[in-house]
């Protein structure tokens, strides 16, 4: 590959000044934008999730009102959703797809700039609506009519316009990852050639495109409930709430695994380059990938079986769920056959895979547990489904990013970032995440509702660990910045493939990797092994 | 792997040992139906531990072992037709296992035959309804625990936010159905020690049953998120004998025969604002707050508003108390407070905080504006 390099050239390099970042088309930078973008909504939620676990440290009133309360955990869960996990993953995708397939940019740049753009926009929208009359959303952020259409703040039509303009860019974003790793792969490479990060990220773009549309139809017809007098989700005018879930879950079941199938690829990438060894099993991984984007799409009202569903609904939605297990198992069986004599290193990227590996596992473990349906009666809507889909977000979708931004982070700075601060970051957060969210699976069998300021006093104790556990992990989240930031002003220069285990086209190119990437596509030989 | 197993040991056994009566688990419950569910949660529980040790293991041993500083080389293998099979028949089938319990419970908790009792109950933001259907007897049941607790200003009791004024009765060993509905956003009636929870969904009406085995009092919490004081909807059930159930709806009965009668005695002005009083606090406070203020814009003020002051505005007030406003969260109260009680807190509301407009409502006022749409004052 090292034949490669004399083709990186540099026709032109990028404009300065602040009209570079608006005006640019190049994935680089846009992938930079995205995770800028998305670590800056990871504090802002963040700092909800501390004022949440700072009132709910004991019991009784002490920081916040019941109204306001209500406020954070909203934006929250809508801000963490589409605010910083999803264009985390979106970035990661616009930086490393195009060197990872041999691309030289997105296949259509200018709509990539405009799906970042949309971003800033939709997400000061939606965090304005907390200084309007009668404060931001306080339905929850899977926003259940008619709390959500009649009995909602004024604010809401700003909301459901934030709902539609994120939608809009995850669409297009969608759709321009879908085309570049179809049409632009360098020659001979083939699907099945292709990295396990490209096949999730396929993967994923096409439940964004089949779901997103049904997320905006959702809030559309709650703007028409509340402004233009129809009743889809208003009992009293022949309209149905339970109609409401239906449309939500079929958009928010997916939403899950949209967050969580990048994930997926990212550790399909780690693994392998720290354990030395080639990833166990790829084609099980993709077919894996497939059918559980496949049966995320019929699973959807598991999270409703308590709405009143027909006993033959509840027991389709059970089993349905239970399918899930059986594709999600084979991923964790071979990534752990990848780990199987290898030659283990643990640096920070892989430290973070392998908690990813391990925390992932009792995810879907308490999934499991909920996909029971006559179990679920007991378990729906406390503290053991917040328990369950936190393990999931943060040591799932989270840990991964951060994997992923320390794996590719001397690729697009060039420097190697501070190894033992990326260690202490690592250790920190995971014992961090684990005392926060651990004890909630306690609490929720035990019987705490979710989504309340106030509880009875025997949840007090288990509720002062997880908020003695969010603050160590959100405090920790302050280092990670700083090692970004000491990493992007210099450092240990990095070589172009830093990690000697790593294999790819992405470490072809030199650290940093040049304003313009695979101008002339690479050479693929036939019968050659990259991944 | 040592420190993770006896974690896991040491969690498993406190799960075992405490047999269901503890602030870990999932409580067993006093129906039958409480008990398949929680053996249902262990058997789970117990599969998970027991595939968490085998894979769990599987990863530290290679995690351990197999590590570059420890002179580990890497193998070739990457493939492997018949382990990949091996591994996605194993979780199959004991998904089936699994499946088998699960539905024959699921058939159970449908099973709504043959109920001696039926109880209406329907969510208000933020207090319950139950209404024994075929006795004539309904009332609300409202978080009790004082304020001053809530804010911490007195010590909190142990029953915390989980007592209410008038509790649900009913008796043991009966079927009783519950059938659940909702009169404004969506609520969920959860009663763990039933393994009951049943979303209270307005235009719907969702049915439940248990048949509870010992006497005792229970305690639960509306499940759903349903604004503002979600936390303060608390759900309590006794559970008594034959007997003292009959006994105590024989008295609830005679209640209600009198509360009727109260419609056609005559009221003072200060009889009714002392009762007016008490309905507000109640019934209006958790929105328009005890002094009035409201929380605009989506719970107006009532002290200073117009309608509450005008002398031409109290068919009006009367209206929006009787019937609501379509398209807000102001209910209609017409059918969850006698006309007694919505003439009282109308005298009310005109008296209190700065409204001094002196109007006294009467219960026969009421009746004759349900019947002609019409505000014509008994000059009593």
């Amino acid at each position: 590959m090292e034949a490669n390099t004399h083709l990186q050239s540099e026709p032109h390099g990028p404009p300065s000044g602040i009209m570079r970042w608006i005006l640019t088309t190049n994935h680089k930078d846009i992938g930079t934008m995205y995770l800028i973008f998305s670590l800056i909504m990871f504090f802002v939620g963040g700092a909800m999730s501390m004022v949440i676990r700072a009132e709910l440290f004991q019991p009784g009133l002490q920081i916040v009102e019941p109204e306001f309360f209500n406020q954070m955990t909203t934006l929250h869960g809508l801000i963490m959703v589409f605010g910083a996990i999803m264009p985390a993953g979106v970035g990661l995708a616009n930086w490393m797809l195009p060197l990872m397939i041999g691309a030289p940019d997105m296949a259509m740049p200018r709509l990539n700039n405009w799906s970042f753009w949309l971003l800033p926009f939709a997400a000061i929208m939606l965090v304005s609506t907390l200084f309007m009359e009668g404060g931001g959303p306080n339905f929850g952020w899977t926003f259940y009519a008619p709390l959500s259409t009649t009995y909602a703040p004024p604010s809401t039509t700003y909301f459901i316009f934030a709902v539609h303009i994120l939608g809009i860019s995850s669409i297009m974003g969608a759709i321009n990852i879908i085309a570049t790793i179809l049409n632009l792969r360098a020659p001979n490479l083939t699907m099945m050639k292709l990295p396990l990060f490209a096949w999730t990220w396929l993967i994923t773009s096409y439940l964004l495109i089949a779901v997103m549309p049904v997320l905006a139809g959702a809030v559309t017809m709650m703007l028409f409930d509340i402004h233009f007098g129809t009743s889809f989700f208003n009992a009293a005018g022949g309209g149905d709430p339970v109609l409401f879930q239906h449309i939500f879950w079929f958009f928010g079941h997916p939403e899950v695994y949209i967050i969580i199938l990048p994930a997926f690829g990212i550790v399909s990438s780690i693994i392998p380059t720290f354990s030395r060894k080639r990833l166990f099993g790829y084609s099980a991984m993709v077919w894996a990938t497939a059918s559980i984007a496949f049966l995320s799409l019929i699973v959807w009202a598991h999270h409703m079986f308590t709405v009143g569903m027909p006993l033959t609904g509840e027991l389709f939605f059970m089993l349905a769920t239970m399918l899930i297990a059986v594709p999600t198992g084979v991923k964790v069986f071979n990534w752990t056959a990848t780990m199987f004599r290898g030659s283990i290193s643990f640096e920070t990227p892989m430290l973070f895979a392998s908690a990813f590996l391990v925390l992932f596992t009792m995810a879907g473990f308490s999934g499991l547990m909920l996909s029971i349906a006559p179990a679920n009666m007991q378990y729906h809507d406390t503290y053991f489904v917040v328990g369950h889909f936190h393990y999931v977000l943060v040591p799932g979708a989270l840990f991964s990013v951060f994997a992923a931004v320390y794996y590719w982070l001397p690729k697009w700075t060039g420097y190697m970032y501070d190894e033992i601060l990326g260690k202490v970051h690592f250790w920190l957060s995971f014992i961090g995440v684990n005392v926060t969210f651990f004890p909630m699976h306690f609490v929720g069998l035990a019987g705490m509702p979710r989504r309340i300021p106030d509880y009875a006093l025997q949840f007090a104790d288990f509720n002062a660990i997880s908020s003695v556990g969010g603050f160590l992990f959100g405090v920790t989240q302050l280092l990670f910045v700083f090692i970004i930031i000491k990493c992007v002003k210099g450092g240990k220069k990095a070589s172009a493939k830093y990690w000697d285990g790593a294999h790819g086209l992405e470490w072809s190119v030199p650290s940093p990797a040049p304003y313009h990437t695979f101008v002339r596509p690479p050479e693929i030989e036939e019968d050659k092994d990259y991944f | 792997m040592q420190r993770l197993s006896v974690c896991v040991f040491l969690m498993f056994a406190s799960l075992w040992t405490c047999n269901g009566v503890s602030a870990f688990n999932m409580k067993k419950g006093v129906s039958d139906v409480s008990n398949s569910v929680y053996d249902l949660h262990m058997t789970m529980f117990f599969i998970c531990i027991c595939i968490g040790v085998i894979v769990y293991g599987f990863m530290f041993y290679a995690m351990i072992k197999h590590r570059k500083s420890k002179g580990a080389k890497a193998s070739n293998f990457h493939e492997n037709a018949f382990i990949e099979i091996v591994w996605t028949t194993i979780p199959f089938l004991i998904l089936i296992a699994i499946s088998i319990p699960a539905t024959h419970t699921l058939i159970k908790i449908y099973n709504q035959d043959d109920s001696e009792i039926d109880i209406k109950i329907t969510a208000y933001q933020w207090k319950w309804q139950y209404e024994y259907l075929g006795e004539g007897v309904s009332f609300f049941s409202n978080l009790q625990t004082p304020k001053e607790e809530i804010v911490g200003i007195r010590k909190k009791n142990p029953n915390y936010l989980l007592e209410v004024d008038n509790p649900l009765i009913i008796p043991v060993d009966k079927k009783v159905r519950f059938l659940v509905t909702s009169s404004d956003v969506i609520h969920s009636w959860f009663m763990p020690d039933f393994a009951i929870k049943r979303d209270a969904i307005p235009g719907f009406i969702n049915e439940i049953w248990t048949k509870v085995k010992y006497i005792g009092t229970y305690r639960g919490q509306c499940a759903e998120l349903c604004g503002k004081d979600h936390a303060y909807m608390p759900i309590v059930v006794e559970a008594k004998s034959q007997q003292e159930f009959d006994s105590w709806i024989k008295n609830k009965k005679i209640e209600a025969k009198k509360e009727r009668e109260l419609a056609s005695k005559k009221w003072s002005k200060q009889e009714l604002m002392t009762r007016g009083e008490a309905t507000y606090k109640k019934i209006c406070a958790a929105c328009h707050q005890p002094n009035g203020k409201g929380s605009p814009p989506v719970f107006p003020a009532l002290d200073g508003a117009a309608i509450v002051k005008d002398k031409d505005k109290i068919a009006h007030h009367i209206d929006i108390v009787t019937h609501g406003i379509k398209g807000t969260a102001m209910q209609a109260f017409i059918h969850q407070l006698s006309l007694v009680d919505i003439a009282a807190v109308i005298t009310y509301e005109r008296n209190a905080w700065g409204n001094k407009t002196g109007d006294v409502i009467y219960p026969q006022d009421i009746n004759n504006y349900i019947k002609t749409g019409k505000y014509q004052p008994q000059n009593k």
